[in-house]
Formats: C-alpha cells, sequence, structure tokens
C-alpha cells in the first residue's frame, strides 16, 4: 500500500484554510468530472480527489492524517503506525456521493486509515420489508468488429456489497454478455436482474451496460457511419482503377475514377454499423507518393519533372 | 464464473422507458424526473404522466444530471445548460475530427 498525498492531489499548501480546500475541490472537480472532462483518467483523478476531499474537509480527519502525514512522501510503502489514531475520534457518516447506486470505492490506504464505509443495509430485515435492488451502472468497452457481427464478451465488474460484519467489501464479478449485432456508442443493454439484489421479496436491480467503442487506428465512427481514410498511389488516383478496402465486415473492391483528387469522399452504401437502417462506409482518398530513397527512383520523379508540364501552384498565381 | 451467457436487451431508438424505468435507473424519485421534464431536459412522448415514454438516449441525459447535481451541486436550470453544451460540444468534436482528416 503506498501513502497518498492528499495535499498534492488537492493542488493546496498544507497549511491551506477550509475555505481554500473547499475551492480547490470546486475547481478541480469541475475539471475532472467524468461526464464533463475529456482528460483520459478523468474518472480515476475525480475518485483520488474526492477521497482526499472527504479527509481534508473534515477538520478531524485532516488533523489525523496531519499527524500522521508528516514523514511520508506520495508513492511510499505505507502501514500504518499501530494506535495512530489514538485519541481521534471519526464522527462517520456525511461521505461525499458515496449514494445513487454509484457506490464509491476508496483505496487501500483511505480504508486502511478511516474503515471502510459502513454498510447501510446491514441488518435491515426486521420485518416485512421489501424493496426492489438497485440498478447497477457500468460502461463496458468493445471492438468496432463487434458492432459489426455481434459477440460474447465477458465483463468484469467490481460489486461493493455488505459482509456479515457490516463492512462494504469489493467483489469482482465476471459475467459473459451477448453484445447484439448493431449496436451504437452510447447505447445502453439493460441486463434485467443483474443489479443488486431486492430485500424482502423485492426483485433483483438491472444491470445497464453502456457501450463504448475501443479506439481503432483507422476507423471512425460517427452513429452508425464508419470513415477510413484509404491511402492510395498516384497512378491509381490518375488512372483509375480497383483497390482493396479493409472494413470491419471485412476486405472490399472499391473502383476508384480515373481523375480522382486526394480527398474525394466516396460512399459504399450500407456498409457501416448494420441496423434496420445500416449505416454507410466513407471512404477518403489520400494520396501517397512513392518514397525517392532509390536511384531508380528519383531518376523517375526527374523524368516526370522534365514531361509532364504542372504546376500545383497555378491556381494561386505563382 | 456462471457461464451462462447473459442476453440483454438493447436500449435502441425504438426502445422507450417509462417514468417508473427511467426513475430506477436513475436511483432517483419520479418528481425529479418529473423536474426535468418541467425543465425542458427530458422530452417524453405521450401527454398525461402516466402515458410518458422516454426514448433510451434521455437515460444518459438524465444520468448526466444526476453526477452534475450529486458532484458538483449544480441546480437543475444549471445541469439544463451543462448538458445542451456537452451535445454541443460532442457535435463540434466531431466535425473537428472530421476536419482533422487528411491533415
Amino acid at each position: 500500500m503506498e501513502f497518498e498525498d492528499y495535499y498534492k492531489i488537492m493542488g493546496v499548501k498544507r497549511d491551506a484554510t477550509q475555505d481554500e480546500i473547499k475551492r480547490a475541490y470546486r475547481k478541480l472537480a469541475r475539471k475532472y468530472h467524468p461526464d464533463v472532462s475529456k482528460e483520459a483518467d478523468a474518472e480515476e483523478k475525480f475518485k483520488r480527489l474526492g477521497e482526499a476531499y472527504e479527509v481534508l474537509k473534515d477538520p478531524e480527519k485532516r488533523a489525523a492524517y496531519d499527524q500522521l502525514g508528516k514523514n511520508w512522501k506520495a508513492g511510499q510503502d505505507f502501514n500504518p503506525p499501530p494506535g495512530w489514531d489514538a485519541g481521534f475520534e471519526f464522527s462517520g457518516g456525511g461521505f461525499t456521493g458515496a449514494g445513487g447506486g454509484d457506490a464509491q470505492a476508496y483505496s487501500d490506504f483511505f480504508e486502511s486509515l478511516f474503515g471502510r464505509r459502513a454498510g447501510g443495509f446491514a441488518g435491515a430485515g426486521s420485518r416485512d420489508f421489501h424493496a426492489r435492488g438497485q440498478d447497477h451502472h457500468a460502461k463496458i468497452l468493445i471492438d468496432l468488429e463487434d458492432a459489426y457481427h455481434g459477440a460474447t464478451r465477458n465483463i468484469t465488474l467490481q460489486v461493493p456489497e455488505v459482509d456479515s460484519a457490516g463492512h462494504v467489501i469489493t467483489r469482482k464479478r465476471t459475467l459473459k454478455v451477448r453484445i447484439p449485432k448493431g449496436v451504437k456508442q452510447g447505447q445502453q443493454i439493460r441486463l434485467a436482474g443483474q443489479g443488486a439484489p431486492g430485500m424482502g421479496q423485492g426483485g433483483n436491480g438491472d444491470l445497464y451496460l453502456e457501450i463504448e467503442f475501443k479506439p481503432h487506428p483507422f476507423y471512425r465512427v460517427e452513429g452508425r457511419d464508419v470513415y477510413l481514410e484509404l491511402p492510395v498511389a498516384p497512378w491509381e488516383a490518375a488512372l483509375g482503377g480497383k483497390v482493396k478496402v479493409p472494413t470491419p465486415a471485412g476486405v472490399l473492391d472499391l473502383k476508384i475514377p480515373s481523375g480522382s483528387t486526394s480527398g474525394r469522399k466516396m460512399r459504399l452504401k450500407g456498409k457501416g454499423i448494420p441496423g434496420k437502417q445500416p449505416g454507410d462506409f466513407y471512404v477518403q482518398l489520400k494520396i501517397v507518393l512513392p518514397p525517392s530513397d532509390s536511384k531508380k527512383a528519383r531518376a523517375f520523379y526527374e523524368k516526370m519533372k522534365q514531361e509532364l508540364p504542372f504546376n500545383p501552384r497555378a491556381a494561386l498565381g505563382v | 464464473m456462471n457461464d451462462e451467457i447473459l442476453n440483454g436487451l438493447l436500449l435502441d431508438e425504438e426502445c422507450m422507458l417509462t417514468l417508473g424505468e427511467l426513475s430506477h435507473a436513475c436511483a432517483m424519485h419520479a418528481e425529479w424526473v418529473m423536474e426535468l421534464v418541467e425543465e425542458g431536459i427530458l422530452e417524453p412522448s405521450g401527454v398525461e404522466v402516466s402515458h410518458w415514454r422516454f426514448a433510451a438516449p434521455e437515460l444518459h441525459r438524465a444520468r448526466t444530471v444526476m453526477h452534475l447535481q450529486r458532484d458538483l451541486g449544480i441546480n437543475i436550470s444549471g445541469a439544463a445548460l451543462v448538458v445542451d453544451l456537452l451535445d454541443e460540444i460532442r457535435v463540434l468534436r466531431q466535425q473537428l475530427d472530421r476536419l482533422g482528416e487528411g491533415y
């Protein structure tokens, strides 16, 4: 377990006032909020920020942390010294943002100091109480190819659970899920009864999986349409001809009209993501020059220079 | 691990959610969803509340508002503005991607 420097995470000095801490939190929370931020690791940063604020906003926890933190640096291997928290009393409760089915996971570091979040539902089964379990939400990263063909994917979820002692523990749960053909980015799959267990005779909640495509090295996706920049040789563009085009559905032949220019767009109707209204596959031509790194190639370029009267800047008047 | 393959329901364009399903999926009260409709953030089909049906993408909007309220303390009107701006940014980013091609 590594020591976490909560002051560093929040970008405040160790003697910052509570107001400064609050302001720093508000500012960073806006910056790293996973629904707003475009930063790749926003979710992780937001979680760590929430944890840091959890400690620093509470004068009791902050004092205990300060007491402990004098000699530690972030990333150092850490074990809480015995009796470190003697003389402090944590009022408990008041964890930020822990409601609403998105149970927040704290780091091991946090939990070793302040304990795990007390389970709200432990021992609640006194009388006839029935409630449907909470719905859970998760994102699932799939390949674009999966949307074309459908697939079965294993997904692993971190599920917070309440153990017999009333502590919240995180359990790994793996599910095999069928990804239907024709899914789009942002769509959700609802798995009935795969959410949190209900209480009494209340049924289980549902599990919602939001589809997200892994970034692809050469395809770009918009809705059901798929875009590809296709490199072609100058003679293929000039003379026209058949070239091979990779698509997630397999390799296709594309006829390039003679006299094509760089940037020309061509549409392969219905070759996008399948569906009742299948998307289209768009190809944009990009003319690529053969390298002039051999004697033969250089001689050939020389010949073109001499024999082809061509001024690419004619339209610019120079 | 259970070897059973789970078949879910794909919430595509044609899939509609009821007020109950939407509020449960956000772990919020129906009154909260009604506030979002009042504010124009969600636009269900159907006139009477009991006939309201929400298109599946509305679930994502509703949950974004829920997160913004909870994590950043934004009120409903502020959150409405944020989700509109987020939609706009998404469209602009796609246009930027498109323009960026070939360079």
